[in-house]
């Protein structure tokens, strides 16, 4: 096997690792800070919220995330021909730029897979924990940030970890619509060696290894959370 | 208004030169693609799980590194390493036995990358299920003094299946998506045919749009037939909250 | 059981021998990225385009039963090398690092390239004219390499695309300032509808880079199919073949000197 090409591909390795850690926790805090209203509405209602909510869900996992990547880049971007005016808005450098779309895609489904998964969690809560904080005087925002969410988040930490990763394997297809991650780097160092193999190996041991590290951070943090059972 | 509705209607029309028929003969490869590869899943799932369960050292061993390797390693790579690397080892393989290279078809390419990898899954999947099987119930079966097979067969089955069932459908919904990353490799499924229309009548959003409509059809289909199955083997027992 | 298991056999065996067949024709292999109008698919799903007719000519000089296989442009390289078809006819340019790892037919067409801009722009083809700009192309192409050879140091950054028309669309939303590819495919995207707003800026040269021309892609051990290939080449610019094929796509004579 023939491995002389990494010295001379490093640093660009090192900046695609960069783009893909980026890319992947950006998406997830934004898309559980998404997540969590979604799956909230849908246990607490009102009705038309909590439809609606099912109804991105539905979609968002009903459908690949790469074509969501190509509808969002490659679709939107086919409109803005006929919208001139829009190159002279402050959107415009946000628009131009490969990153921040990916960024969208990867956000909304983190959003939709996690908010179902936290419907869920919300619903599991038990409610005795919920009435007891409320006869202790709390108001409901209290109530939501001191127990429902927390305990909601701890129930379903490894599932929740589980779309983590799946997110972070996902970040390939960034490299359809032109952002240059880790396996995007990858392909121009096959496509300049012509070897075939060695690239794509090393790339699926950069993201065995950074799985596996995510997997024993979360592993750590789910050992630091009190162990008392919900029910 | 009218012009517009008249453009689309032409773009997708079922014969040329609309692309609705393209497009159609596209969703049919992903459904067969999917469907083979699930069914291929199926058989390394029930074949990995009893492996682990209850096979010797080295097997547990190469199985331990099949379903981490193929869990923690993104799918399109995972993808792109069998299709080269399958096909190379197809033709050494052959070589070495003197015959010609054969050429798989681009169907059957497909359905093998996506099987082996969903199989992975499925092998865990299984795994998690027949762990949840009351081993009282085995026992008796053992004590009946039934061989492996007709415990396999007429306990351990029946009472893994709808344990596994939540599992099993995820993972039919995960590979009819998982075909759209064969465009990559340039198998001529939907997201590909997609592109390729797109490509030629630069109508980007409303052919994406329309894939993804098609894709959701999938989904919503498969999940009412998933929904009657699970009723079905979950006759019963009691029905969850 | 006995009889399940024989079924079971068969089935597989069928099953196998239905799935796979020996290789009896030459198979060409396109990418699968749409190049018109070298190489298309149609609303029907079949391919079209002038490399298509000529790759069936050549088959017919040759006598031989030819079929197309699709295969994304950045693995098809190797995908000749695993054997999946047996040519690229793909509008590969004969280049020297290409000929470490395979081997070429003579060439068979010739197409300058060009820096393609918005018709408002001042970007000019050369490093200085494109400073601080975003300049897209097509990955693992000849262009690819030149953009990074010349214009990696002056400009703001390259974008690489899976095929030419979606960096042909980027253009026309304005994601990219400007484009290197080949002329002629650029000029049929210049006088379609969405290739109004664009112009050919100049063109580029790099012999090293670019190299003679346009070959079909073999294997290295396959020196007699080469030698029939070059053959069949010869054979239709002789006897007016390639003319006639030519005329419906291009005004003027594309194979070169």
């Amino acid at each position: 096997m023939d491995w002389s090409w990494i010295p001379q591909y490093a640093p660009k390795l090192l900046e695609g690792l960069w783009l893909t850690l980026q890319l992947t926790f950006l998406s997830i805090f934004f898309g559980m800070m998404l997540a969590i209203p979604i799956g909230l509405v849908q246990v607490t209602g009102p009705k038309w919220a909590a439809r609606l909510a099912l109804a991105f869900c539905t979609l968002i996992r009903g459908t690949p995330l790469l074509i969501q990547l190509w509808l969002l880049y490659f679709g939107l971007g086919s409109l803005f021909p006929s919208i001139p005016v829009i190159r002279e808005t402050w959107l415009w450098p946000i628009l131009r730029e490969a990153f921040p779309f990916a960024l969208l895609a990867f956000t909304i489904s983190v959003a939709g897979y996690s908010g179902e998964v936290m419907r869920g969690a919300f619903q599991n809560v038990s409610k005795g924990e919920l009435e007891a904080a409320q006869s202790f005087g709390m108001r409901p925002i209290k109530v939501l940030s001191r127990i429902w969410v927390p305990r909601a988040i701890q129930s379903v930490l490894p599932t929740l970890v589980g779309e983590f990763i799946m997110t972070l394997k996902a970040t390939p297809l960034a490299a359809t619509i032109t952002v240059f991650e880790v396996y995007g780097v990858s392909n121009s160092i096959r496509q300049n060696t012509f070897l075939v193999y060695e690239p794509l190996l090393l790339v699926a041991g950069i993201y065995l290894v950074l799985v596996l590290i995510l997997v024993a951070v979360f592993r750590y943090i789910e050992n630091k959370m009190p162990q008392r059972a919900l029910h | 208004m009218q012009e517009f509705i008249q453009d689309i209607a032409r773009e997708l029309a079922l014969v040329p030169p609309g692309w609705g028929g393209n497009l159609l003969r596209g969703l049919l490869t992903t459904l067969q693609i999917a469907f083979g590869a699930y069914a291929l899943a199926l058989v390394i799932g029930i074949g990995g799980m009893l492996g682990k369960v209850y096979g010797g050292p080295v097997t547990r061993l190469v199985l331990e590194v099949y379903t981490t390797a193929i869990r923690a390693v993104p799918e399109l790579i995972v993808l792109l390493l069998l299709y080269y690397a399958g096909t190379d080892f197809l033709n050494f393989i052959l070589a070495k036995f003197g015959h010609d290279p054969v050429d798989i078809n681009a169907l059957l390419a497909g359905i093998l990358v996506i099987g082996i990898v969903q199989g992975a899954f499925c092998t865990e999947v299984f795994r998690g299920a027949i762990r949840s099987i009351p081993v009282g119930q085995v026992e008796a079966a053992q004590s009946f003094g039934m061989p492996f097979w007709q415990r396999f067969r007429r306990i351990i089955l029946p009472i893994m299946t709808p344990r596994a069932l939540p599992g099993l459908s995820n993972l039919w919904l995960i590979t009819t998506k998982d075909t759209a990353l064969l465009a990559v490799i340039g198998f001529s499924e939907l997201a590909l045919t997609t592109k390729q229309a797109a490509g030629a009548t630069k109508s980007y959003f409303l052919f994406y749009m329309v894939a993804a409509v098609l894709y959701l059809c999938v989904t919503l289909i498969s999940n009412v037939v998933l929904k009657r199955i699970e009723r079905h083997y979950r006759r019963g027992q009691k029905q969850l909250a | 059981m006995k009889i399940r298991n024989i079924i079971k056999t068969v089935a597989v065996a069928g099953g196998l021998l239905a799935a796979t067949q020996a290789v009896a024709e030459v198979r060409w292999g396109v990418a699968s990225e749409p190049y018109p109008p070298f190489a298309s698919k149609g609303a029907d799903g079949e391919w079209i385009g002038w490399e298509i007719e000529i790759g069936n000519a050549l088959c017919a000089a040759m006598n031989e039963e030819c079929s197309w296989v699709e295969v994304s442009w950045d693995g098809i390289i190797p995908a000749l090398q695993s054997k999946k078809f047996d040519a690229i006819v793909a509008s590969m340019s004969i280049t020297e690092d290409r000929m470490k790892v395979i081997s070429f037919s003579n060439k068979y067409y010739q197409t300058p390239a060009v820096v393609v801009a918005p018709k408002s722009s001042d970007i000019k083809a050369s490093p200085e004219g494109v400073a601080g700009k975003v300049v897209g192309v097509q990955i693992s192409t000849t262009h690819a390499s030149y953009a990074d050879k010349h214009f990696s140091g002056s400009v703001d950054s390259i974008k690489p695309y899976q095929s030419a028309d979606e960096r042909n669309q980027d253009l026309v939303s304005g994601r990219i300032d400007a484009m290197i590819g080949d002329s002629l495919a650029i000029s049929k995207f210049l006088a379609g509808e969405s290739g109004q707003c664009c112009e050919i800026k100049g063109e580029v040269t790099d012999l090293a880079v670019y190299g003679p021309g346009i070959g079909v892609g073999l294997r290295k051990e396959d020196t007699e199919l080469r030698d029939k290939i070059n053959t069949a080449i010869e054979k239709i610019r002789a006897d007016g073949t390639y003319e006639a094929i030519s005329e419906n796509y291009f005004d003027f004579d594309i194979f070169g000197e």
